[in-house]
């Protein structure tokens, strides 16, 4: 089909988008050529942020390992759990409904505030995690231990998304045909290895999908970071993100701010398209 | 092995459905309690661990000069905010999605996936990308820390979730629906609006809960764009927090703010259960 009318269709959509974000882009690329301060406004300096970048800010190379840590180990217990679960509750279970429902709930609930919650939640006296734990004679410090905070990051992440990767599997899984469980059925295959050579590879294109989509999202980590332990103790829990934030909307560094952000984008496009090629390799190689 | 399997399965089940309600269930006693039960340590059960109050409930509705949380404005503004967003993403996104599905579009090596491909792309940029020009650009145009400021970021945020959702939705729809409206004597807009549009209300749907659900769940962009003047409810819950604003009112309101989009996840069960939703997400 091919009428004049589709522009009128396409074209508002489109460009609406476009003129929101077309000023912004162009700004952050000519900001980050910059030094920026409320005084004097621009001023043109080249390539002077991007060499302080890449030569003289550890800080935000750490930021970003840190944040691959986190947003690869969340998004693989996602995945792992979120299968599990849409795997037992896709057929001949008891309150199937009532299962479903619950699963999805934490992601129908707004981040920070769960996550206001969670911090009280493993208060490390007056919450109840650690009035458990304390009858072993334990008491974690759930928020001020490098490595406990990432622990407790990396929980509320999974509580909170877990349910979104569940949605995707599971939808997915509904709509697989049957006839091949049919023939393994037929051919007698135990539950296992109905697992392995029929569900799994029936549901390696969603799972490439869901894992892409909840990866692009993991990669944003700062809410939650910011509400419970603010980048601390020390900068144990700090990502990309929630550095460039600092730098930019707290010190006002802006120029220097938008050249983190602009060379951060670079690699988020680069890794995940990666990514996206080399799940497709392994998981489609059949 | 199949009685094993069955026990682990029921005991995994039965161990995730607590950790999912463990948060929900300690809000909820939390809001409850006063302040020698809540810094004695941790309590769980009103009347036997703890004398319930309704302390924490009540500052909900109190006015913010009587010691009251105020959340009911910026209550509305969320309400306010993530709505017409959703609506305006939806009503462009599902135009774009369909001349997108239907019609060819070739502007030199741009083709329909390419043009697909950039709206959907834009969930990749990092917010903070964005964060900073658009703090600087709302603040020359004087939007910043205002709804209309606001709504236009969210657009950027959900247009791309109702474009990726409706375009698939199309391809699912039959051509010969269109087709058989075309013939019949109908305009390209005819047949989209009287014929296309009321077959895809499931698609509209689903699409629309995916908005309200990432617009009322932003945090980031209210929390960076506005203020004093405009406040949306998770920004104001997270103030709340970081003040001295005590466990029970910090529960009761984290409560009644997290409570309406749980009504969401059992339309979204209704729509996986009836298959839908398999057509709307790829």
């Amino acid at each position: 089909m091919n009428f004049k009318q589709k522009y009128v269709f396409l074209f508002p959509g489109l460009f609406v988008l476009i003129g929101i974000l077309i000023f912004p882009i162009i700004f952050v690329v000519r900001l980050s050529l910059s030094g920026w301060n409320s005084y004097n406004g621009l001023n043109f300096i080249g390539l002077e942020n991007y060499i302080r970048l890449f030569t003289d800010d550890p800080r935000f190379w750490e930021s970003f390992f840190r944040l691959s840590f986190l947003s690869v180990t969340t998004v693989i217990l996602q995945y792992v759990i979120g299968f599990a679960l849409a795997h037992m509750v896709w057929k001949d279970i008891k309150f199937q409904r009532f299962f479903r429902v619950l699963f999805l709930i934490p992601m129908m609930t707004t981040p920070v505030i769960m996550t206001v919650i969670w911090r009280t939640f493993f208060h490390e006296s007056l919450g109840p995690v650690n009035d458990i734990l304390s009858n072993f004679g334990m008491s974690p410090k759930w928020l001020t231990d490098p490595v406990l905070a990432k622990v407790t990051v990396i929980i509320v992440e999974v509580w909170q998304w877990t349910p979104f990767m569940f949605l995707l599997l599971l939808a997915g899984l509904l709509s697989l045909p049957k006839e091949p469980f049919l023939a393994a059925a037929i051919d007698g295959a135990s539950p296992i290895r109905k697992f392995l050579y029929v569900t799994f590879p029936l549901m390696a294109p969603i799972s490439i999908g869901a894992i892409i989509i909840r990866l692009i999202e993991a990669s944003k980590i700062m809410d939650t970071v910011y509400v419970l332990t603010s980048g601390g103790p020390g900068t144990s829990t700090e990502t990309s993100s929630f550095y460039i934030f600092i730098k930019g909307l707290r010190e006002f560094q802006m120029g220097y701010a938008a050249s983190m952000s602009f060379t951060y984008l670079i690699i988020m496009i680069i890794s995940l398209t990666v990514i996206a090629k080399v799940l497709t390799k392994l998981m489609l190689k059949d | 092995m199949g009685k094993l399997y069955k026990f682990l399965k029921y005991f995994f089940i039965t161990f995730w459905a607590v950790f999912v309600v463990a948060p929900f269930l300690w809000a909820l006693t939390t809001s409850f309690k006063d302040f020698n039960s809540v810094n004695g340590g941790a309590t769980y059960i009103p009347w036997v661990d703890f004398e319930p109050k309704l302390e924490g409930w009540r500052v909900l509705i109190k006015s913010p000069a009587n010691g009251g949380v105020d959340i009911i404005e910026p209550y509305f503004n969320s309400l306010f905010v993530t709505c017409t967003a959703s609506l305006i993403s939806i009503v462009l996104g599902t135009l774009s999605a369909y001349a997108l599905s239907r019609f060819t579009f070739k502007a030199g090596f741009v083709k329909n996936n390419d043009i697909t491909f950039f709206f959907i792309s834009q969930r990749i940029m990092p917010p903070i990308v964005l964060s900073i020009p658009f703090f600087l650009f709302l603040g020359a145009i004087n939007l910043l820390d205002s709804l209309i400021g606001l709504i236009i970021v969210y657009i950027v945020l959900l247009m791309p979730i109702a474009v990726w959702i409706m375009v698939d939705f199309f391809n699912k729809v039959p051509r010969e629906i269109d087709e058989t409206a075309l013939i019949d004597g109908c305009n390209p807009y005819q047949a989209f609006f009287k014929v296309v549009l009321p077959n895809s209300i499931p698609g509209l749907i689903v699409a629309g809960m995916f908005c309200i659900i990432f617009g009322w769940i932003d945090f980031f962009f209210a929390f960076i764009l506005t203020f004093t003047e405009v406040q949306l409810l998770p920004v104001k819950i997270v103030a709340l927090n970081s003040s001295i604003t005590p466990w029970w009112s910090l529960s009761a309101s984290a409560l009644v703010s997290v409570a309406p989009l749980i009504i969401v996840a059992f339309i979204v069960e209704r729509y996986l259960s009836k298959g839908n939703l398999s057509g709307a997400i790829k």
